[in-house]
């Protein structure tokens, strides 16, 4: 294994300290893994914190800012955080209006936040959650944890924080955070695995012209394992799945995300696949997403995220933003 | 069995997690995301060093069995993350609830604190028995404790069958497909592995058969 890193043990809190040292925008908790913005809480605005694992940059941490998330909490390398962190989080962001944790659905991120919602609680800090759960691949059915939350999670970052900087209450907030959530659909295709500083090798065999079909975003294999094809045979197969959950017409927000190890030459291939693709099924890409935006450490592969637009979900897309990764507006 | 004995189940249950965390880590990583090994072993570290600085802390060291099982499910949450700390921790703290203030130890409150934290598990997971998760190899360990017991075995009997109930119930997790956690997104590609889980439900429960027979 070759990787960029003092030790293993240390991966997370030695980029946390760079996360620092690189964004002077952001209050960094290294010990406590909690990075959240400068200037404290804003008074009568809902705060938005998230966290997952580790692993996802530049999910959640470099979306923490002006319009979008007041905290992230990083776990450990693709493991949830723990209750304690989230409850940090939730501390300093309030300023009085609620807190919105999102949450992307993984049963250890789901029960580390609802633990950290009932700390919150007996401190009588308002909490709504949301749990994103968008993956097209997985189906939504008793026989599944359910589908899993993966690009979306950016898009209900953006608009759900852009909507609290605007000065809605917790509720409202709440619910554009899960109607954007309903409106989109993901896919993801690994065309290697990745390695885990701590476990130090990849984390599934997969021969030189195989691909996994149906990837979250924690290394693990797919739904399917196939034939390495084409990109227009790829985009076909990930907006087939999308298509098949949520109509692909009207304006879309489209995010073209690599896994880590993709070169953005082969994702704007992709973007180009996948516009071709919207644009013979009558769907107008109206606002667009190229690079890597939630990852699997080094893993190559993409994923594509489809959210079906109203105006006001412009509207709050457009809204100005100011964070490490998305920033425009202002 | 007294407040040593369930010291020396956790002290020994963090040996068997560490001699076998890349045996948990690779059965983790046919299914779910090889890590398994890694985080509940870091997690077990966490609580030897609870209990010894507990043990430091003039006057906190953990009284009660049931103390000592508490603080073993609060570090676990306080330190794993991932599902495996929520619902371990969750399984020891029930435990440890069950077991109160009490002293010493018999069989029927065992009994009880293994069926409190097999409720504390099942409700939080929401899994049932054959969606291949530690429920499969904690709730048939639960019954052939009870069953043990109800027919008047002696304890190193009745933590036989309990410790044989749960590896026979992770072994059995090897056919079954998961429906719930994150093996469960595999589909029918999650039918040949053990759960990662179940294995280290069924190392535990081996180290408190082990640490008794000592």
């Amino acid at each position: 294994m070759k990787k960029l890193i003092n030790a293993p043990d240390t991966v997370v809190t030695d980029a946390l300290a760079g996360v620092a040292a690189a964004h002077p925008g952001l209050v960094v908790d290294v010990e406590n893994k909690v990075i959240t913005r400068a200037g404290g809480p804003k008074p009568g605005k809902v705060g938005l914190v998230s966290g997952g694992g580790s692993g996802h940059e530049p999910l959640h941490g470099g979306f923490v800012g002006y319009g979008m998330l007041d905290a992230a909490c990083p776990g450990e390398v693709f493991t949830s955080p723990v209750p304690d962190q989230m409850l940090l989080a939730t501390r300093a962001v309030d300023g009085g209006a609620g807190v919105l944790h999102v949450v992307k659905n993984y049963t250890g991120d789901v029960l580390n936040f609802q633990m950290a919602a009932e700390l919150a609680d007996d401190e009588d800090i308002e909490v709504a959650s949301v749990i994103v759960n968008d993956d097209a691949a997985v189906e939504d059915s008793l026989s599944t944890a359910g589908r899993r939350g993966v690009g979306a999670t950016v898009f209900v970052e953006k608009i759900a924080g852009a909507l609290a900087e605007q000065g809605a209450d917790l509720s409202a907030v709440a619910a554009v955070a899960r109607e954007v959530n309903e409106r989109s659909r993901s896919f993801g295709v690994a065309l290697s695995p990745c390695i885990m500083p701590a476990a130090g090798k990849p984390t599934f065999e997969l021969g030189d012209s195989e691909i996994e079909l149906g990837i979250g975003i924690h290394g693990e294999p797919g739904r399917h394992r196939g034939p390495m094809r084409s990109a227009r045979e790829l985009a076909a197969v990930a907006l087939d799945a999308i298509a098949a959950d949520i109509a692909l017409d009207g304006d879309l927000l489209v995010m073209v995300n690599g896994m880590g190890g993709t070169p953005l030459l082969e994702l704007y291939v992709m973007y180009h696949e996948v516009s071709e693709y919207i644009r013979a099924r009558g769907g107008r890409i109206a606002r667009n997403l190229v690079g890597n935006y939630i990852t699997s450490l080094e893993m190559q592969g993409f994923s594509v995220t489809v959210c079906g637009l109203t105006g006001e979900l412009t509207r709050l897309w457009d809204a100005p933003v100011d964070t490490p990764t998305l920033r425009w507006g202002r | 069995m007294d407040t040593e004995v369930f010291r020396a189940w956790i002290v020994s249950a963090a040996t068997v997690i560490q001699a076998n965390r890349d045996h948990l880590t690779q059965l983790d990583g046919a299914i779910g995301d090889a890590d398994h090994g890694i985080h509940l072993d870091r997690g077990f570290a966490a609580v030897t060093a609870a209990l010894d600085g507990a043990d430091a802390a003039a006057g906190s060291h953990p009284a009660t069995p049931g103390a000592v099982l508490t603080l073993t499910g609060s570090t676990l949450i306080s330190k794993v993350g991932g599902a495996s700390g929520p619902l371990y921790g969750v399984a020891f703290r029930r435990a440890g609830k069950a077991l109160g203030t009490a002293v010493t130890v018999d069989l029927p409150a065992l009994g009880e604190a293994l069926e409190a934290a097999l409720a504390g598990v099942q409700q939080l997971g929401a899994a049932r028995e054959g969606d291949k998760t530690m429920v499969d190899a904690l709730a048939p360990a639960t019954r052939a404790f009870g069953k043990a017991i109800a027919d008047g075995a002696p304890a190193a009997e009745a933590l036989s069958a309990l410790a044989e109930a749960a590896a026979a119930g992770a072994a059995a997790t090897i056919s079954m497909q998961a429906r719930k956690g994150r093996a469960s997104y595999l589909g029918p590609r999650s039918v040949g592995h053990e759960d990662p889980g179940a294995a280290s439900t069924a190392l535990i429960l081996a180290a408190l058969r082990d640490v008794v027979a000592r």
